[in-house]
C-alpha cells in the first residue's frame, strides 16, 4: 500500500444508512440503505436483480425503467430510502413463477423487438406502464383534447410511440416494439 | 446442399431472446460477485497540458474509498499499439476527458464521491480543437481508415471539370457523431496471481485478450475474456477501450474484482467518435447526365496521440462511372479525443455528401435523380477496374421506386404543401464493402443426435448465435434446433470481431467449413457417435483473407418522405424505405432488424445528432443523452427495409454480404434531398435541426438584408 491507498486509521467512517423495507417482485427485503443509493443500484447491487439497466444514470434513457406501486419510473432517479413500503416490479417479476412468459415478453420475441437487448427490460416495464396509464385515462401529448376526461385513451400507433419516447433504443428496434405493444392490446 | 435449403434465410427466432426479455442476460458490469469493487475515472479538466499534482487524501478520507490510482502509482504497462490505452502511465494530458486518476471503492456511490473529491492540478497549455477546411496544420496522410490510400486520381479531374458542360461545385459538413450504444462501455476484471479473468463489453474478445497480454506482459493463455451479451457497440467497442485496461489496472492494484462502467458523459471523450468531415465535391457532367468527372475532397481531424482518418472520399471510388476523378483526404491533429469507428465509417458521411451532390446535379440537369444514378452505373469498379462480384444498385433503385410510389412524384421543388407543412421526397444510393477476416471454429456431433458449434463470435445484438446455428444446420443437413452454438468467450476457437459488417461472413465461413468436415467424418463413421462425440475444426486463414479478383460491395437505395414545418423549422421523416442488395440474407428476421436499425441511426444523423467540440474548453458540448439527441420512438415512423434476391458466388460459402452498416449509409442524404424537394432550399450541413432549417427558409423567402442581417 502506498500514500494513495486508504490506511487502517482512516478506514472506519461509514456512509449514512437507514433501514428500508421494499417489496420487490412480491418478496420483502429490509436493507440498511446508503442514503445516496438510488433504486436502480439497490436492485442491481444489493439484490442482484440486474434486469433493470444503467444506460445513463441521469433519467435520460429509460433503460432503468421499473414499476413502483404500478407506475413506471426511472429507477436511477429515485433515492431508495424514500421508497420504504413501496411495491417494486422489475423485468424479472413480469413472468411470475413458472415457464410462461408475460404476453408482452412473448410479443417482443415474436416481433424481434430488440437486438442487443440492453434497452429491453426498460421498454417492457415502460410499455406495461403505458397500457395501465392509457386504461386509466391519462392523456399524452398527442391525445385528442376532446377525449373525455378519465375515459380510457385508445392506444393508436402514434400514442404508443409518444408514450414510449422516454425509452431510447440505439439499435433502432422502435417499429418492432410498437408492433409488440399493439399485439397485447 | 442437403435438403435443408430453407434453413438459411429462415426467420428463426433469436436464441438468447428469452434471457433478454426476462432480464437474466448478463452484461459486463453485471457480474456482481461478493467483494466486487467499483472504479470511476477522474477526467482531465484541461484540453492540453500535464498533471502536476494529484491530492488523493480527500477522496481516501471518504467512507468506502479503497484506492486512488494515478500515473504515479498505477501498475506499469508495456507500450500499447493503440495509444488510447496508455492510461495512468504518464502526466501528459492529450485531450480533455483523458483519465488522470481512477478511484476504486466499495460501492458505485463511494466511487463517484471519491472521483469528485480527488484534487488534480494541471499545467494547461494552449490548445486548438477547431477543424477548419484550410487548417495550416493539415496534411495528407498516407492512408485513411481501412488501409485505403489517402489520394486516388484518374485522368485529369481539374481539366475535365473546367471543360464540363454542367458543373456542381459544392461543400457539405458533417459534425462529430457519437456511437452511444445503450450499454456504456464496461469491464469487470480479477487477477489470481498472473491469471486474469475479464468480462467486457466488446465487439471481439480475442483482440482484448491479446492486448491485455501485451500490456501486462503475461501469457495469453492465462487470460480469459468473455463478452456473453453486449449492449450494442456500433464500432465503439470494436477494439479494446480504456475501460478494460483501467479495470485490469485497478484489480491488480487492489487485489479485488473491479468493475469499471463508464458514466455516459465520459463516452464521447473515451471511446472514440465519428470525426467531423468537411467535404468539397466537384461533379462535372454532360447535358445527357453522364458524369465526366468526380472530385471528392475531405478534411477531417484526429487527435494528438493517434492518426485516424475517416475515409469519407472512398465510396466515390466505387459508385459512379466517371473518366476523371480525384478523391483525397486531409487530416489535422488537434487537441481532441481520438476518433474511431462509428457505424459505416467513411461511407456514412461520404455518401451523405456524394449523394447530396448527385441530387444537386439532377436538379441542375432537370433529370430524375433515380435516372441520373442509373445513367452513371459503371461497368466495373471505377477506381480499380475490377469487375463487381455483384452490384444490383439499379435493381434496388427500381424496386425502391416502385414500392415507394416514386413515379407519382412531382419533381418540382416546393410543389406539395399541407397547411404549414411542406412535403418532399428524396432518394439516395448506398454502398458498403464486403469485408471478411479469418476465423476458426469447431463443430461437434454428440451421441444424442445434437451438435455443438464453438466459435468466439460476439453477439452485439446481431443474432450471431442464431444465424451461426442456421449456417451449421445447413451444412450438416439437420434442423436448426439440433445445433447449439457457443460464442462470446476467448476460451473458444479464435474468431474475428463483430465489426465492418464482417462478423457473419467471417464466422459463418469457419462454421460452415467445420460442419462440412464434420459431416464428412460422420458419413464415414462405422458405428454410432461415440460417448464423447466427434469433432472437426476449421481455420479459414488463407481463404477468407485471400484477395479477390472482384470488387465486392453491398449496395442499396434509400427513399424518404419528409415534412418541413414552415412555422417551426422542424423536419420529420414520414416514410423511410430502403432496398438492399446484400447477397444472400441468412435470417430474414434479424436482418430486417439490422437494416431498420441502421436506417434509424441514419435518421438521427440527418435530423437530430449534433456535436461540437467546445473551442474554449476542448470537450464535446453534447456529451450526454439529454443534449446529444438520438432518435426516439416518436421519430421512428414508417421505416421499411426490403432486399432484392442476389446470388453471388464470389463471397463466401453462404453467399452473404454484410448488413450491419449499409442501413445508415444513404439515409441522411435521402432525407436531405427530400428536404430540398420540399422547400427548394439546399441545406449543406447536418443535422437538419429547426434552427438551421428555419433560418434557411427565412433567408430564402426574405430579400437579402431584410431578415436578421
Ligand atoms: S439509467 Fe435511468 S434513465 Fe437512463
Ligand atoms: S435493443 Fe439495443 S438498445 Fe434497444
Amino acid at each position: 500500500m502506498d500514500s494513495h491507498d486508504r490506511t487502517a486509521t482512516t478506514g472506519h467512517a461509514q456512509p449514512d444508512t437507514t433501514d428500508t423495507t421494499l417489496r420487490v417482485n412480491g418478496k420483502p427485503h429490509t436493507l440498511a440503505v446508503d442514503h445516496r443509493r438510488v433504486l436502480l443500484d439497490l436492485l442491481r447491487e444489493d439484490l442482484g436483480l440486474t434486469g433493470a439497466k444503467k444506460g445513463c444514470d441521469h433519467g435520460q434513457c429509460g433503460a432503468c425503467t421499473v414499476l413502483v406501486d404500478g407506475r413506471r419510473v426511472n429507477s436511477c432517479l429515485l433515492l431508495a430510502v424514500t421508497l420504504d413500503g413501496a411495491e417494486v416490479t422489475t423485468v424479472e417479476g413480469l413472468a411470475g413463477d413458472g415457464e410462461d412468459l408475460h404476453p408482452l415478453q412473448r410479443a417482443f420475441l415474436d416481433r424481434d423487438a430488440f437486438q442487443c437487448g440492453y434497452c429491453t427490460p426498460g421498454q417492457l416495464c415502460s410499455a406495461l406502464g403505458v397500457l395501465a396509464e392509457a386504461a386509466a385515462g391519462h392523456p399524452s401529448h398527442v391525445t385528442d383534447p376532446a377525449t373525455p376526461s378519465g375515459a380510457p385513451v385508445p392506444l393508436t400507433r402514434e400514442e404508443i410511440r409518444e408514450r414510449l419516447s422516454g425509452n431510447l433504443c440505439r439499435c433502432g428496434a422502435y417499429p418492432r416494439i410498437a408492433d409488440a405493444v399493439e399485439d397485447v392490446m | 446442399m442437403t435438403g435443408t435449403e430453407t434453413v438459411l434465410g429462415a426467420a428463426t427466432e433469436r436464441r438468447e431472446g428469452r434471457e433478454k426479455v426476462t432480464g437474466t442476460a448478463r452484461y459486463a458490469a453485471e457480474y456482481t460477485g461478493p467483494g466486487r469493487a467499483h472504479a470511476r475515472p477522474v477526467p482531465a479538466a484541461v484540453a492540453r497540458g500535464r498533471v502536476t499534482g494529484v491530492d488523493a487524501a480527500p477522496a481516501l478520507a471518504l467512507p468506502g474509498v479503497l484506492a486512488v490510482l494515478t500515473h504515479e502509482n498505477a501498475p506499469r504497462l508495456a507500450q500499447p499499439d493503440d495509444p488510447v490505452l496508455a492510461v495512468l502511465q504518464g502526466p501528459e494530458v492529450p485531450h480533455r476527458g483523458w483519465p488522470v486518476a481512477l478511484v476504486v471503492a466499495e460501492t458505485p456511490e463511494a466511487a463517484r464521491a471519491g472521483a469528485a473529491a480527488v484534487r488534480v492540478t494541471c499545467a494547461a497549455e494552449p490548445h486548438d480543437v477547431t477543424l477548419t477546411a484550410g487548417h495550416p496544420g493539415s496534411y495528407v496522410p498516407e492512408e485513411a481508415n481501412g488501409g485505403h490510400p489517402a489520394v486516388r486520381e484518374r485522368g485529369d479531374q481539374d481539366a475535365a471539370f473546367a471543360a464540363s458542360e454542367v458543373r456542381i461545385d459544392t461543400e457539405y459538413r458533417v459534425p462529430p457523431l457519437h456511437n452511444h450504444p445503450m450499454e456504456p462501455h464496461a469491464s469487470t476484471a480479477r487477477w489470481k496471481g498472473d491469471r486474469l479473468t475479464v468480462r467486457t463489453s466488446s465487439q471481439g474478445t480475442n483482440a482484448v485478450r491479446a492486448t491485455l497480454a501485451q500490456l501486462f506482459e503475461v501469457p495469453e493463455e492465462g487470460i480469459s475474456v468473455t463478452a456473453e451479451h453486449v449492449g450494442g457497440g456500433f464500432g465503439s467497442k470494436g477494439t479494446p477501450r480504456p475501460d478494460v485496461v483501467l479495470a485490469a489496472l485497478a484489480a491488480r492494484h487492489t487485489g479485488r474484482t473491479v468493475t469499471v462502467a463508464f458514466p455516459r458523459r465520459l463516452l464521447p471523450s473515451l471511446v472514440g467518435h465519428r470525426a467531423p468531415t468537411l467535404h468539397r465535391l466537384r461533379l462535372g457532367a454532360g447535358r445527357d447526365g453522364r458524369l465526366t468527372c468526380l472530385g471528392h475532397e475531405v478534411a477531417t481531424h484526429t487527435s494528438r496521440i493517434k492518426e485516424f482518418v475517416e475515409q469519407a472520399a472512398v465510396p466515390a471510388r466505387v459508385m459512379y462511372a466517371a473518366p476523371h476523378s480525384r478523391t483525397a483526404h486531409r487530416v489535422v491533429r488537434l487537441d481532441v479525443p481520438t476518433p474511431s469507428w462509428m457505424r459505416a465509417p467513411g461511407e456514412a458521411p461520404g455518401m451523405y455528401a456524394l449523394e447530396s451532390a448527385m441530387d444537386e446535379l439532377a436538379t441542375e440537369l432537370g433529370l430524375d435523380p433515380v435516372e441520373l444514378r442509373v445513367r452513371n452505373e459503371p461497368a466495373e469498379e471505377p477506381d480499380s477496374g475490377r469487375p463487381f462480384s455483384s452490384r444490383h444498385l439499379v435493381e434496388c433503385l427500381r424496386e425502391g421506386a416502385r414500392r415507394f410510389g416514386w413515379a407519382d412524384r412531382d419533381p418540382r421543388p416546393r410543389s406539395r404543401a399541407e397547411g404549414p407543412l411542406l412535403v418532399g421526397t428524396g432518394v439516395a444510393a448506398a454502398t458498403y464493402p464486403v469485408l471478411v477476416a479469418p476465423s476458426t471454429a469447431s463443430a461437434w456431433a454428440l451421441p444424442d443426435g445434437g451438435f455443438v458449434v464453438r466459435i468466439n463470435a460476439t453477439d452485439i445484438g446481431t443474432g450471431a448465435r442464431t444465424v451461426l446455428a442456421q449456417v451449421a444446420a445447413d451444412a450438416l443437413g439437420v434442423p436448426t434446433e439440433r445445433v447449439r452454438t457457443e460464442v462470446g468467450s476467448s476460451a473458444l476457437p479464435a474468431a474475428s470481431l463483430a465489426g465492418g459488417s464482417s462478423g457473419t461472413a467471417s464466422w459463418g465461413w469457419a462454421v460452415h467449413e467445420a460442419c462440412v468436415r464434420l459431416a464428412e467424418r460422420l458419413a464415414t463413421l462405422p458405428g454410432p457417435v461415440p460417448e464423447d462425440g466427434i469433432g472437426a475444426h476449421a481455420d479459414t486463414t488463407g481463404e477468407a483473407d485471400a484477395g479477390s479478383a472482384y470488387a465486392r460491395h453491398a449496395f442499396g437505395a434509400h427513399f424518404a418522405e419528409v415534412t418541413v414545418d414552415t412555422v417551426t423549422g422542424e423536419v420529420r421523416a414520414r416514410r423511410l424505405l430502403g432496398v438492399y442488395a446484400a447477397g444472400r440474407i441468412l435470417n430474414a428476421r434479424t436482418a430486417r432488424s439490422q437494416f431498420v436499425g441502421g436506417m434509424t441511426m441514419g435518421l438521427g444523423m440527418a435530423l437530430t445528432e449534433d456535436s461540437h467540440v467546445d473551442p474554449a474548453f476542448g470537450d464535446f458540448a453534447e456529451s450526454d443523452l439529454a443534449s446529444y439527441h438520438v432518435p426516439a420512438h416518436a421519430d421512428a415512423v414508417g421505416i421499411e427495409a426490403h432486399w432484392v434476391a442476389e446470388e453471388d458466388a464470389h463471397l463466401n460459402p453462404m453467399g452473404s454480404k454484410g448488413i450491419g452498416e449499409i442501413g445508415i449509409v444513404g439515409t441522411a442524404a435521402a432525407i436531405g434531398n427530400a428536404v430540398h424537394h420540399a422547400t427548394g432550399v439546399r441545406f449543406r450541413e447536418l443535422p437538419l435541426t429547426p434552427d438551421r432549417v428555419l433560418t434557411g427558409l427565412l433567408a430564402h423567402e426574405t430579400p437579402a438584408g431584410t431578415f436578421g442581417g
